[in-house]
């Protein structure tokens, strides 16, 4: 009761679009200024509410794609076409807008400095949203801590942060590996699978190793990896979990 | 109140807003929310106890459970994460059932389950038709994605209270937050009051 009764209240705040970066043709991020924000960890993410004029309100949750370290809170969202909200987040917002916004939410999946490693993140087309600010926060807070990220996409046009996780790779800071599952470019040399207990095998650190792993996806692609890390011998309470959508995900 | 510029209420939902807590929407699917590997367990190694106060813990085997009287209820069920569906229909076994007869000074309980997952709820909120520990989802097995063999279903309450892979209830005088209570989600989740997060 006490551990609860101590935190602050989450109020709504106001946020204001900033910039908006279209990611693929799917996703765009949305950079925040949000005076008097009090921070958060990565992986955490935060609650919007949005307003009709008749008064109808939507909420939803979406990760935080930015470093605490970073100057603003960014969110990267992708369109479901029989979407509520993420359509008109991915087509109608524009710069200046004003959203009402609340965290940041959640604490288990997290990823700091001081949890060591080594770091493995399995991400399912936009669940790679948290990882990068897990990412962020590693090379801003100069962790040694030795990371892998394997990234399923369908294409390579639908990998988010592309350019910065190719300059991650080729500056040798993280090790990313992608698949993609349903189209791969003349001469692609990477996975082109949905993944599966071999390829994790392939990936991941052994067991004896005990890395601390993030998967993040659509439910059917983080049951499938959460599955086959606990087969393959991974500590189910190493590995953390964050699914979007119902049971019927792609990617 | 502050109007978002553009935004409008998409066209074609036609769930009665009576049944729609505030700040959820309603979905036809059936999402999955778990912060840890799916625990699979063999049916011949399963129970359900009640543990802490009371003069001596009660376990059920899976054939006890299974022996017991159920009832078939279909409910609304409501996520922290927004989302909610409407007209579950659930088998299981009432926790009056469970409880009758069990004399104890608690007035909490906390619901525990494989994979160490726990969550904290308010022994008066068990009982009075309020709660199952519920094995079949629309007459089939509960898949274990959902929870299977057995969860618990307190359908009042904000869906992470509906502990999925449910292997007993630790009673207590004292309110224990569970895991997701202890990372500032709200201590009880009433969702009608909109008690997502600690302060709320």
């Amino acid at each position: 009761m006490e551990r609860a009764a101590l935190r602050r209240r989450l109020n709504w705040q106001i946020a204001t679009v900033a910039e908006l970066i279209t990611e693929t043709p799917r996703t765009r991020s949305i950079a925040l200024d949000l005076p008097g924000w009090a921070g958060h960890r990565a992986g955490q993410h935060v609650d919007i509410r949005l307003t009709g004029e008749d008064g109808y309100q939507a909420q939803r949750s979406y990760s935080i794609a930015s470093a605490p370290e970073d100057d603003r809170v960014v969110l990267t969202v992708e369109r479901l076409d029989d979407g509520e909200v993420s359509p008109f987040l991915v087509d109608e917002l524009r710069t200046s807008d004003e959203l009402e916004l609340r965290g940041p939410v959640g604490g288990y999946f997290v990823w700091e400095a001081a949890c060591g490693g080594p770091l493995l993140l399995v991400a399912g087309g936009s669940g790679v949203a948290p990882f990068r600010a897990m990412l962020r926060h590693h090379g801003a807070s100069g962790s040694a801590a030795p990371v892998r990220l394997l990234y399923s996409a369908r294409s390579l046009g639908d990998v988010i942060y592309r350019d910065e996780l190719m300059r991650l790779a080729e500056n040798g800071e993280i090790d990313v590996r992608f698949t993609l599952t349903r189209e791969q470019p003349a001469g692609w040399r990477g996975y082109r699978r949905r993944i599966d207990q071999e390829l994790l095998a392939d990936i991941a650190w052994p067991p004896t190793e005990r890395p601390l792993v993030y998967v993040c996806g659509p439910t059917n692609f983080v049951e499938t990896a959460a599955t086959a890390l606990v087969t393959l011998g991974h500590e189910p309470g190493r590995i953390r979990l964050e699914r979007f959508g119902g049971t019927g995900g792609s990617a | 109140m502050r109007f978002t510029r553009g935004f409008h209420r998409r066209s074609g939902q036609d769930a009665d807003p009576a049944r729609v807590p505030p700040g959820q929407y309603v979905t036809n699917d059936f999402p999955v929310l778990s912060a840890g590997p799916t625990p699979h367990i063999r049916l011949a190694d399963w129970t359900f106890t009640l543990r802490g106060l009371l003069d001596t813990p009660i376990s059920w085997t899976w054939d006890q459970l299974r022996a017991l009287p159920n009832e078939t209820v279909t409910v609304d069920i409501h996520c922290v994460t927004k989302w909610s569906k409407l007209e579950t229909s659930w088998t299981g076994v009432s926790l009056d059932t469970l409880l009758d007869g069990v004399e104890t000074a608690a007035d909490y309980a906390l619901a525990f389950s494989d994979g160490g997952y726990t969550t904290n709820v308010p022994l008066a909120d068990l009982t009075g038709g309020k709660a199952w520990v519920a094995y079949e989802y629309n007459g089939d097995p509960l898949d274990p994605v959902h929870g299977g063999p057995a969860r618990l279903l307190v359908p009042h309450l904000y869906f992470w209270k509906s502990a999925k892979w449910v292997r007993g209830l630790e009673l207590s005088e004292a309110e224990v937050p569970g895991f997701w209570e202890g990372y500032g989600y709200h201590i009880y989740g009433d969702p009608w009051k909109e008690q997502r997060y600690a302060g709320d």
